[in-house]
């Protein structure tokens, strides 16, 4: 049997929003239908090996960690991140994360390198937080499903001309409260606004990124009632 | 003029007290605040004994009420905001309640966003400050922003406030270095240390440099003996300690606390080693007021648990004991407490999601239910947010029957009914426990809560 094995950038400082329960979510699935699980981790100053994963994950953190986790991850693991993204690996980023897979992220003064993954660049703008349950439309092959969630972000993030978002907004801020983008989506590689436990809410999404990490289709579980009440639930919170 | 503002927001008191429910603590203070955005700082005026603060993510309601305990003991007129509304709204309330009588004292829990404004009105004797956890980002922001507000408010009030401060929250008793007043409060009973770091915890790197803390000890969440190997700053040493703590589940702990005057042998009948920190917390805060070791003790022994704080009541038949939970911090604490108990453990747990809660559930997959596992028979899950909860228990392993009720009257009917004799523990979010209030208060069961 196949073996889904995910690595956790920056787990002790990328957190904030309990993205542990992202990885608990992966294992479960996998563990349940009877897949190998193996969850790896690489912290500040640590190399990467693009080839020890099928599945990368990172989450949001505090300014302060967010600042070191960016230039480490450009000093130490960009090579390897495009060297995974080439390879089709599944890279999650959130929330934080993901405002650091694009060119920049400017933080006040600080102007934040990003390890460019993707054709985007994030900024403050004058303006408060954008914060809120948050639901978007979004076709990961599978046909267009609704992705909810919740989002908490200073950052305005804007793609560049032709870069796919992951989904259109139908309720919510999304990328910058304008243009009714969602986060990206190129190939296998993810950056959303909807932090922290956002598989937990859309289990579709967490059995679809399984099948895109290890090139495989799923069957279907016995029973998730249970995941998709919770489903219709973060739904219902997001107004959709 | 602050005469007519006065008995406009006296009327509404009575106004809205007479038609029940809530709002009799917060409407008259939001009027009179409206009226005349000085009212705290003019009402605060009036109270001959000065004031003090309480803050913390956790454990403010707990800590204050054990102060007051203390204090009234010793024949103090404690003016309070005892329902826990803890904006500046329920202060001015607290203190238009207060009237003008001599010889009172000012004890306020105020919220950990509305600490330095509050404070820079009331300008209390002394400032108790308890902890900060993780809670409710979507209100607070992030954990170092507020730290940072604080010190501010610190910096700003230093020779004014005496500063009581817990020596084991490194966010906490950084505040408090090269003050001119301070009392740190800790434990010292290195037995309850945990083997790592919780999940959920924040503050692991030294707010002076950066580096990662060492930890010798960690007790509850961040809170611990740490030290920075990099720059050298270490948790101070605390002048009130527990040294020797005895936890026995439910039913309470025995606690000795070393002070300047004296050690005290408590007899604490709240549970769980959180409210060891609350006990030490206003044993420091009421020995700076100049209360007695004893008058401590007596108080604090025959404490009864605060609004939703550990209450127990009887629905049906049925022992209900209430424990507030809120974020990972304290719900841990309450898990951990609760897994000490034998047997097989029935729970209602209500999960809201309005704005006093946060409107963020995140922080459900931050606390560690998956203590849980193998030690419930049956789990009840309610609240706006019902199914999402029980979905986290499944995934925490959590084997025991699991039910979800949306509707919190008949989901806590069925939960009391599906007895075996033993306790029902309900656990609900902040709005929830309002509402459970309103409706046991509505049966007869509890108090109305601005009694």
């Amino acid at each position: 049997m196949a073996t889904l094995r995910v690595c956790s950038l920056y787990p002790d400082l990328m957190n904030i929003y309990a993205d542990r329960g992202n990885i608990a979510v992966l294992r479960a699935r996998c563990e349940w239908r009877g897949l190998g699980f193996e969850h790896l981790a690489s912290g500040l100053g640590e190399p990467l090996d693009p080839e020890a994963a099928d599945f990368f994950y990172m989450g949001g953190g505090q300014d302060r960690d967010q600042v070191a986790v960016a230039e480490d991850m450009v000093e130490t693991k960009r090579e390897a991140l495009h060297a995974a993204q080439d390879r089709d690996a599944v890279i999650l980023a959130v929330c934080g994360g993901y405002q650091l897979l694009g060119s920049s992220y400017q933080l006040g003064d600080l102007a934040l390198p990003g390890v460019g993954l993707v054709d985007l660049r994030t900024v403050r703008e004058p303006g408060p937080r954008l914060i809120g349950n948050c639901a978007i439309s979004s076709d990961l092959g599978s046909g267009p499903r609704i992705i909810a969630g919740f989002e908490n972000h200073g950052g305005r993030t804007y793609l560049g001309e032709g870069e796919p978002p992951l989904g259109r907004v139908l309720n919510g801020f999304g990328n910058n409260g304008r243009d009714g983008f969602e986060g990206v989506h190129r190939g296998n590689t993810i950056g959303t606004y909807l932090h922290g436990p956002l598989l937990p809410k859309n289990i579709w999404l967490a059995d679809r990124l399984i099948e895109l990490a290890l090139g495989i289709e799923l069957e279907p579980l016995a029973d998730d009632s249970l995941e998709e009440a919770a489903h219709m639930s973060a739904r219902r919170a997001a107004g959709v | 003029m602050m005469r007519l503002k006065l008995a406009i927001a006296r009327a509404l008191r009575v106004l809205t007290r007479r038609v029940g429910r809530r709002g009799g603590t917060t409407l008259p203070g939001r009027v009179l605040l409206r009226l005349d955005p000085r009212t705290i700082a003019v009402l605060g005026k009036r109270l001959e004994r000065g004031s003090v603060v309480v803050s913390a993510t956790n454990g403010k309601t707990t800590t204050s009420a054990m102060l007051a305990a203390v204090l009234e003991r010793g024949g103090a007129e404690v003016v309070n905001n005892r329902a826990g509304s803890n904006m500046n709204w329920g202060v001015a309330t607290a203190l238009l309640d207060a009237g003008d009588a001599p010889g009172q004292i000012g004890l306020f829990e105020v919220d950990e966003a509305w600490l330095a404004p509050v404070a820079r009105d009331l300008d209390p004797s002394l400032v108790l400050l308890s902890n900060l956890f993780r809670d409710q980002l979507d209100r607070y922001g992030e954990l170092e922003l507020l730290a940072d507000r604080w010190a501010e408010l610190v910096a700003e009030r230093d020779g004014r406030s005496t500063f009581v401060l817990n020596a084991d929250d490194p966010l906490v008793a950084d505040l408090g270095r090269d003050r001119r007043r301070v009392v740190y409060f800790g434990v010292e009973d290195r037995s309850h240390s945990l083997e790592s770091l919780e999940h959920a915890s924040d503050s692991k790197r030294c707010r002076n440099c950066g580096h990662e803390y060492l930890y010798d000890a960690v007790y509850l969440g961040h809170l611990g003996r740490y030290r920075c190997p990099n720059c050298g700053r270490e948790r101070p040493q605390p002048q009130v300690a527990a040294d020797k703590v005895t936890l026995r589940g439910m039913s309470g702990s025995d606690v000795r606390i070393t002070t300047p005057a004296g050690a005290i042998e408590l007899s604490l009948p709240l549970p769980g080693l959180y409210n060891v920190y609350n006990a030490l917390a206003a044993t420091a805060a009421a020995l700076e007021l100049g209360a007695s070791p004893a008058q401590v003790r007596e108080a604090l022994g025959e404490f009864a648990a605060a609004f939703g704080r550990v209450e127990r009541l009887r629905v049906n038949g049925r022992e209900v004991a209430i424990l507030l939970v809120k974020n990972p911090a304290g719900a841990n604490e309450v898990l951990r407490t609760l897994t000490l108990e034998d047997g097989a453990l029935d729970l209602w747990i209500a999960l809201n999601d309005g704005i006093a809660d946060g409107r963020d559930i995140s922080w459900i997959w931050d606390a560690d239910f998956e203590v849980l596992a193998g030690r419930a028979r049956h789990i009840t899950c309610s609240g706006t947010r019902a199914e999402e909860m029980a979905l986290r228990l499944k995934y925490a392993g959590v084997d025991g029957e699991i039910a979800v009720e949306r509707d919190l009257a008949r989901s806590l009917d069925s939960a009391v009914a599906g007895g075996n004799g033993a306790p029902l523990y309900a656990l609900p979010t902040y709005t929830a426990l309002l509402e459970l209030r309103d409706l046991l208060a509505d049966r007869g069961v509890a108090r109305r809560w601005s009694d």
